[in-house]
């Protein structure tokens, strides 16, 4: 991001301001990375969502809708699960990928009809993924970004769904994960998405921006009682690492193929063709040569993001991301290994800063809510 | 900001305090805030041979990790251990059960020369 960029703002930015949000640059926007207050801060954030309810504001994700009679196939040459699969306000998490197999971004697709898809996408590819979508498209004038006119708010936690309850009366609360329904929020509508990036149960609301702060509000005021937190994006990442799901630019990148990154399972090749497809179908028939992996240390010291791992003193691959989990009190990390390595036990040795430090693959999740 | 007046600190925001044994050497209140919580500390042994200025060790959080900055030139006598198992009281009780490490000073009015409690209050501001 140059310095001539002027950062952009969610409409909930005085929000985090009065509740001593500390501001940082994060994908062109400025976003709270965690609040300082009393009981506040990234642990107490990361604690309240997985004991009671998290709100996360969301609004610098992308929203991109395609929108036509042929909108379901036109999605689903482009993304690599099968969009087609989908009902009505069903959703699915999908990755776009690159003609060579390499991953453009990863994303959300919600069919809210048989012509209307919405396609949820990180806010650092913004640009990238909508020029992408264009360049692949059938029809691309019927691709429109529309992030600007959307606000999103994640409600995350077990009290998710009894907050929720509370401001949103007669919402479809009980569908099952990866569903989308329309609400009606003091005369807005609000997409309500039983999806989330925290391991926990939750919602994720598509609003209008200008309806973003009362809605914040009511949350936050409906939700005291229930030990609701506003969270920043400081316990975003760790509460995401402990449930280990990928971060694009880290787990997932350009040149990281999903069987690489262990997302192969939104990968449907069988009767379909989408970008990617075909070179997609020849790694999976060769089988990945790197593979991610979870690092359990065995001294003391978080291995980070790019920190190298050595294996009989050669560097063999890369943390991706790593940091200290404050449900297990211990530090945890993903990193991308050969695959000749990523078996549970093998031992490996990361660098920390110019010191050797052991380290072993472990299962992920490094949490799932039993 | 809690800032004793009796200590004497760097601009890399370490306190120094004179004790019979030596010189003793944390991290004060407004760097445990900023770090967050603390979640490993790494030390020298009791022997090694510090130089003021040189990075005599790390103090790492869920968010980051900093290196911690030697006051004054001399050979360290004492490591608090107790944050090896306990590092939560740098952030709890930063000059006191946080304290890390205490130096016998190759100068003994080194510490005279660092920044007293209202030069560093103004420097943090």
């Amino acid at each position: 991001m140059s310095d001539a960029t002027p950062l952009q703002r969610t409409p909930l930015y005085d929000a985090h301001v009065a509740l001593g949000g500390q501001m940082v640059p994060f994908a062109g926007f400025e976003m709270p990375v965690q609040y300082k207050r009393e009981g506040g801060g990234l642990e107490a954030e990361h604690r309240a969502t997985r004991t009671a309810v998290g709100l996360f504001d969301v609004s610098h994700m992308g929203e991109i809708v395609v929108e036509g009679p042929d909108a379901i196939a036109e999605v689903d040459g482009l993304v690599s699960n099968d969009v087609r699969a989908l009902g009505d306000g069903e959703a699915c998490y999908a990755l776009l990928c690159h003609p060579h197999g390499g991953v453009v971004d990863d994303l959300f697709v919600y069919r809210l009809s048989a012509e209307r898809v919405l396609i949820v996408v990180n806010a650092s590819n913004i640009q990238k993924d909508f020029e992408h979508l264009r360049a692949h498209a059938r029809q691309p004038e019927r691709i429109v970004n529309r992030s600007a006119d959307f606000a999103q708010v994640a409600v995350q936690g077990p009290q998710a769904k009894a907050l929720l309850a509370l401001v949103a009366p007669g919402a479809a609360l009980e569908a099952p994960r990866n569903r989308i329904s329309l609400h009606g929020f003091a005369g807005h509508d609000v997409l309500v998405a039983t999806t989330g990036y925290t391991g926990e149960a939750g919602y994720e609301l598509y609003c209008p921006p200008s309806a973003a702060p009362a809605l914040w509000q009511a949350l936050l005021e409906a939700g005291a009682p229930l030990g609701v937190a506003a969270v920043g994006l400081g316990a975003r990442d760790t509460l995401r690492l402990e449930a280990s799901y990928a971060l694009y630019g880290h787990e997932l990148r350009d040149d990281i193929d999903p069987f690489e990154a262990r997302v192969g399972w939104a990968v449907k090749l069988e009767g379909r063709s989408f970008v990617g497809s075909e070179a997609l179908v020849a790694r999976k028939a060769a089988g990945p040569t790197r593979r991610l992996c979870g690092l359990q240390m065995q001294d003391r010291g978080i291995a980070r993001a790019d920190y190298p791992v050595l294996h009989g003193g050669e560097v063999v691959g890369h943390v991706t991301s790593g940091t200290h989990s404050p449900t297990l009190g211990l530090p945890i990390a993903m990193a991308l290994l050969p695959a000749a390595l990523a078996k549970l036990g093998t031992e490996v040795d990361v660098d920390l800063r110019g010191r050797t430090r052991r380290a072993v693959v472990v299962k992920l999740p490094f949490y799932s809510r039993g | 900001m809690n800032i004793p007046s009796e200590l004497h600190y760097t601009s890399d925001h370490e306190w120094a305090r004179q004790t019979a044994e030596g010189v003793q050497v944390g991290i004060t209140a407004f760097a445990a805030e900023q770090l967050g919580a603390v979640v490993f500390v790494e030390l020298p042994k009791v022997g090694d041979r510090i130089a003021a200025g040189g990075a005599f060790g790390q103090v790492e959080s869920t968010k980051s990790v900093s290196d911690l900055y030697a006051p004054l030139s001399g050979k360290v006598v004492a490591v608090n251990a107790a944050l090896e198992s306990a590092p939560e009281q740098v952030n709890d009780d930063p000059y006191g059960a946080g304290w890390m490490i205490t130096l016998a000073p190759d100068d003994a009015n080194a510490v005279a020369g660092l920044l007293d409690a209202d030069a560093y209050r103004a420097l943090i501001g």
